[in-house]
């Protein structure tokens, strides 16, 4: 298993666009990934699903980890992180 | 006989039955199951047919709506699919044995629950979609129809609010007018029945849900009236009057190519407000004599990058074409904010957007972007009589930057010796009250100005045009809006440059004699209100026009200001 914990730093948080682009990224990979908001309530919920990303609530300036766990997972998440990062603009035309 | 005033959204009229619109709210009893897999496939064959479903619907908005209201549904279809949302039906059904209806239900409602607990307004609406995609599902299993119903005949329409699924649902042919409990001028069904050409009233108040299905009414969408069972005598009065409209309607679409010319033969010009290719090609079709409002947007938003320099060509020189190179063309550059954020911009998330980084200011921050849309253009207009506008100007300063970045593109252009528009007009909107009272010095530095009724509206009276508690106040009637209109127009005229009007007041009959009296030069409307401003602006003469014009800008308020122009206009149509 792989894990990364890092902060959302973009204005909307894990709402809209980026938790749209998150959940795409998410989707391409074929391990199981899971993400928590460590900010709030600390529960798990699938990656790969925009309500269950949506729920999760992650605002600007909150604390997420995310867990893969597979074939793929170094890249799952290497590539999420860079994501979020980056605030959404690495991988993203 | 009782009597409800609405905001006018679409003008017109109409007499017929109320049909009350319910979205009928579907409900699945819980029972117990003993073959899992069975309710299985039930999803399954639920969850494809709502998926052919809500293909139709896109393409159907995409070919009739526009793309925003398309990607609802495709949004939806991808929601309906979500793994979480899946599991948990799944889980319900496995362990507890219950229906499939019941769990579909049960999971929707926790996600949508979950959603609107989050106390964020993106997130409740979100809420929103995962119940209408419910619904939809659940209709399926049960087997039941989605929507309570639809008119069967003829009807005027009446609903608290009208969501785009819904609308696209109606067949045109039943369709009388529609009336809103909330909403505003803005809103979506506003905005719809103007491109149909169907009456419209909003923000009709609580007291419009007191009136029976099959009731019946008299709609007047110009000034926002409802009458609800009026006499005889009341409705042949009106009948009188939507046929001797439907009658110069008809004469006005047979004229739609003469000149809009006064009584006295002074022309005026009437060009159209353009969205996208279609809506140039319907342009040309209703007589307009040019382009006076070419909304770049289309290219920009929904999508996650930028357009490239030959793609935004492509799409500009599509559009010229249709439209030819004896006639102006006026395009306004990009004008986004953070109501309608562009993905690939990052923009700031603003507390109120409509005060904040938009228009102009946007184009002056995101430099490549406005750069790139003005090289387009100066390529694309190569042969054309292209006219080149800023939208959302507040200062001097920003006209002379954007200048400079024209002028600069266009140097560049020639420095790579490609073919380019060499003689282009450059002008602003006038939406904003600061540039219309600095008028007289900013004409100095533009071809012409454009006001925007719409904005410069909402933004004299303080009164966001997208809140329904307040949209009543942004109306382009008030007579600080019209002593705005007027400064503007003398102003330009002075410095011997010219001016139009693209807000919905250019479309608005009420309207024609008043800019007409202000000396208006260009009145821009959507394509299918030209044939019948035409024929109004040929009904007086520039004399009479002065006249109204100076008698409305001696009343006090908005109210009065309408009655006056009704009065004027009724007397010019029993007068053919």
């Amino acid at each position: 298993m792989k894990t990364a914990q890092f902060v959302v730093m973009d204005p909307v948080g894990l709402h809209a666009r980026p938790a749209a682009l998150f959940v795409k990224l998410a989707s391409k990979f074929s391990s199981d990934i899971t993400i928590c908001n460590l900010s709030t309530s600390g529960k798990w919920t699938n990656a790969k699903s925009i309500l269950g990303l949506l729920a999760c609530g992650v605002k600007q300036g909150d604390q997420v980890e995310v867990r893969a766990e597979g074939t793929d997972e170094t890249m799952a998440v290497e590539a999420l992180e860079k994501l979020v990062v980056s605030n959404f603009t690495e991988g993203v035309a | 006989m009782k009597k409800l005033i609405g905001l006018p959204a679409a003008s017109g009229i109409a007499l017929g039955p109320a049909f009350i619109y319910n979205r009928g709210i579907l409900y699945a009893e819980r029972y117990h199951i003993d073959d899992v897999n069975q309710e299985f496939e039930k999803l399954e064959s639920a969850l494809k047919q709502a998926e052919a479903d809500l293909a139709a619907l896109t393409q159907r908005a995409r070919e009739q709506v526009g793309e925003v209201e398309a990607e609802i549904f495709e949004a939806h279809a991808a929601m309906m699919r979500d793994p979480e949302l899946q599991g948990r039906v799944r889980a319900l059904v496995e362990e507890q044995k219950v229906n499939i209806g019941f769990a579909w239900q049960d999971a929707v409602q926790f996600f949508a629950k979950t959603l609107r607990d989050v106390d964020d307004e993106y997130l409740s609406a979100r809420a929103a979609d995962v119940e209408d995609v419910g619904q939809r599902v659940l209709s399926l299993l049960l087997g039941k129809p989605l929507h309570s119903s639809k008119p069967e005949a003829p009807s005027i329409i009446v609903a608290d609010e009208l969501t785009p699924a819904d609308t696209i649902l109606f067949d045109r042919a039943s369709i009388l007018a529609y009336c809103t409990q909330g909403g505003g001028p803005t809103s979506h069904v506003a905005i719809l029945s103007k491109a149909q050409g169907v009456p419209c009233i909003v923000g009709a108040g609580a007291e419009l849900a007191t009136i029976a299905n099959g009731t019946f009414l008299v709609v007047d969408g110009s000034s926002g009236v409802i009458l609800v069972d009026p006499n005889l005598q009341i409705r042949e009065d009106y009948e009188t009057r939507a046929g001797s409209r439907l009658h110069l309607q008809q004469e006005a679409i047979k004229n739609a190519n003469l000149p809009a010319e006064t009584l006295d033969k002074k022309r005026v010009e009437v060009v159209a407000n353009v969205g996208s290719h279609k809506d140039a090609v319907e342009a040309i079709q209703y007589g307009a004599e040019g382009i006076g409002l070419l909304r770049t947007e289309f290219l920009f938003l929904d999508r996650s990058s930028a357009p490239d320099e030959a793609e935004q060509v492509e799409a500009y020189s599509a559009i010229f074409k249709e439209i030819g190179s004896s006639k102006p063309i006026v395009v306004r550059t990009l004008d986004i904010g953070g109501d309608k954020p562009a993905a690939y911009l990052n923009m700031p998330k603003e507390d109120n957007p409509f005060l904040g980084l938009r228009g102009i200011r946007l184009s002056l921050r995101f430099q490549q972007l406005f750069e790139s849309q003005l090289r387009a253009l100066l390529l694309a207009g190569a042969g054309y009589d292209l006219r080149i506008m800023f939208p959302m100007v507040s200062t001097l300063d920003e006209i002379s930057q954007a200048r400079e970045i024209f002028e600069r593109s266009r140097l560049a252009l020639a420095a790579e010796g490609r073919a380019y528009s060499e003689k282009v007009q450059l002008g602003i909107m006038v939406e904003v009250p600061s540039a219309a009272i600095m008028a007289n010095v900013l004409a100095d530095f533009v071809d012409f100005f454009s006001i925007g009724t719409n904005d410069l509206s909402q933004y004299t009276l303080a009164a966001e045009r997208t809140s329904a508690d307040v949209a009543y106040l942004a109306d382009p009637f008030q007579p600080a809006v019209i002593g705005l209109i007027r400064l503007v127009i003398e102003a330009a005229h002075n410095k011997g440059k010219w001016v139009g009007v693209c807000g919905e007041l250019a479309g608005e009959p009420l309207a024609t004699p008043l800019l007409l009296g202000l000396q208006l030069d260009e009145f821009s409307a959507s394509p299918k209100l030209i044939p019948e401003l035409k024929q109004t602006i040929r009904s007086f003469s520039s004399k009479e026009a002065l006249d109204i014009a100076q008698e409305a800008m001696r009343l006090p308020n908005a109210r009065e200001v309408r009655e006056y122009l009704e009065t004027i206009l009724k007397k010019a149509e029993h007068g053919k």
